[in-house]
């Protein structure tokens, strides 16, 4: 027998890849999140309510990601924002090259912010680096309070939770603050916010933080 | 469910180590997978023979060495393997940690066959 000693990362292509975007952004002054979540917890309803509200204080681009369909990149398109879709085909995360391919079709020298809506999945994302500057997590109160510690790797890896759908707590046995207290306890430096995109409650609060996010990186 | 994807980034790493002639004699291939690493063992074991049977590596077994999560305290020094993978020391609930292993996802080796005596 012969062994070839690699100590390699897996994937370190994406990795790579995912630096060079990181290195992009950063010359052209782009504050850039990853949103993530599972299916259904209101992505896509709270990038619609979060562009209304900071259009205006910022110029903002966006990346879709979906399996199939361009009907959210439809969505948005529709608030006069720059999106580029991109459809996995069956992948259930996005990656560095996809993205890096995505950016070809953006004016990023024009933007402030760039939210890149990751594909709607709990676990997979969680590896992939696209190059942006932080994850926030959606969750919706009707996921179930518990959610935070059967998938502690997201919540690990990411800066800011934002807890939607709150108008729905009277409807269900989810209790916001033990939410809260089991995603800080995988992870103390989150950030939390807790929103409704129905009723628009806590989106001013969520959307100053981007801003002010957004203009310290420039 | 990447752990497809996952699996075709280790046959790639392979096919950079090892020239095409000489991959129906690789046997085992080492990896290091952390438990909080996000990827489920049985999982990658079967998309790695999906995707290697059939073809020059299907001799070749994956193996898998799983790391446990531990993480240093920056505050009181303290290594704790931490329940559920918390970033938070259990010691002295500091919040400034180092994150130590368990979150890896490595290929570590290959071992190869010898190659058969030629016969004079």
């Amino acid at each position: 027998m012969s062994i070839i000693t690699i100590e390699r990362k897996v994937l370190e292509k994406n990795d790579e890849l995912a630096r060079k975007n990181r290195e992009l952004f950063a010359r052209q002054k782009n504050f850039v999140i990853n949103l993530v979540s599972s299916p259904g917890s209101g992505k896509t309803s709270l990038l619609e309510a979060t562009l209304a509200k900071v259009k205006q204080r910022a110029s903002v681009a966006v990346i879709e990601g979906d399996v199939q369909t361009d009907l959210d990149a439809q969505r948005v398109a529709k608030l006069d924002v720059p999106v580029v879709q991109i459809v996995t085909n069956g992948g259930c995360h996005l990656e560095a090259k996809l993205v890096h391919d995505a950016l070809q079709s953006l004016d990023l020298s024009a933007v402030d912010l760039l939210v890149i809506e990751n594909v709607g999945n709990l676990v997979c994302p969680a590896n992939y680096d696209l190059g942006e500057a932080l994850k926030v997590v959606v969750l919706s109160v009707t996921e179930g309070d518990d959610k935070p510690l059967k998938y502690p790797t997201m919540f690990r890896n990411a800066s800011v939770v934002i807890v939607n759908k709150v108008d729905l707590l009277p409807y269900v046995n989810s209790n916001v603050e033990t939410l809260k207290q089991n995603a800080l306890s995988i992870n103390p430096n989150l950030t939390v916010f807790e929103v409704s995109c129905r009723t628009g409650q806590g989106l001013d609060a969520w959307c100053d933080w981007l801003i002010e996010h957004s203009a310290r990186k420039g | 469910m990447h752990e497809l994807s996952i699996a075709q980034n280790i046959v790639e790493i392979i096919h950079q180590y090892v020239p095409a002639a000489e991959r129906d004699r690789v046997r085992s291939v080492f990896t290091t997978v952390g438990e909080h690493s996000g990827i489920v063992a049985d999982s990658l074991t079967f998309s790695y023979q999906a995707i290697t049977a059939a073809t020059d590596l299907q001799r070749s077994m994956l193996v898998i060495e799983p790391q446990p999560f531990i993480i240093r305290c920056s505050a009181c020094g303290t290594e704790s393997r931490t329940e559920m993978g918390s970033i938070q020391c259990p010691a002295c609930r500091a919040v400034e940690t180092t994150v130590l292993s368990g979150t890896e996802l490595r290929v570590r080796e290959i071992e190869l066959e010898d190659e058969p005596q030629e016969q004079s």
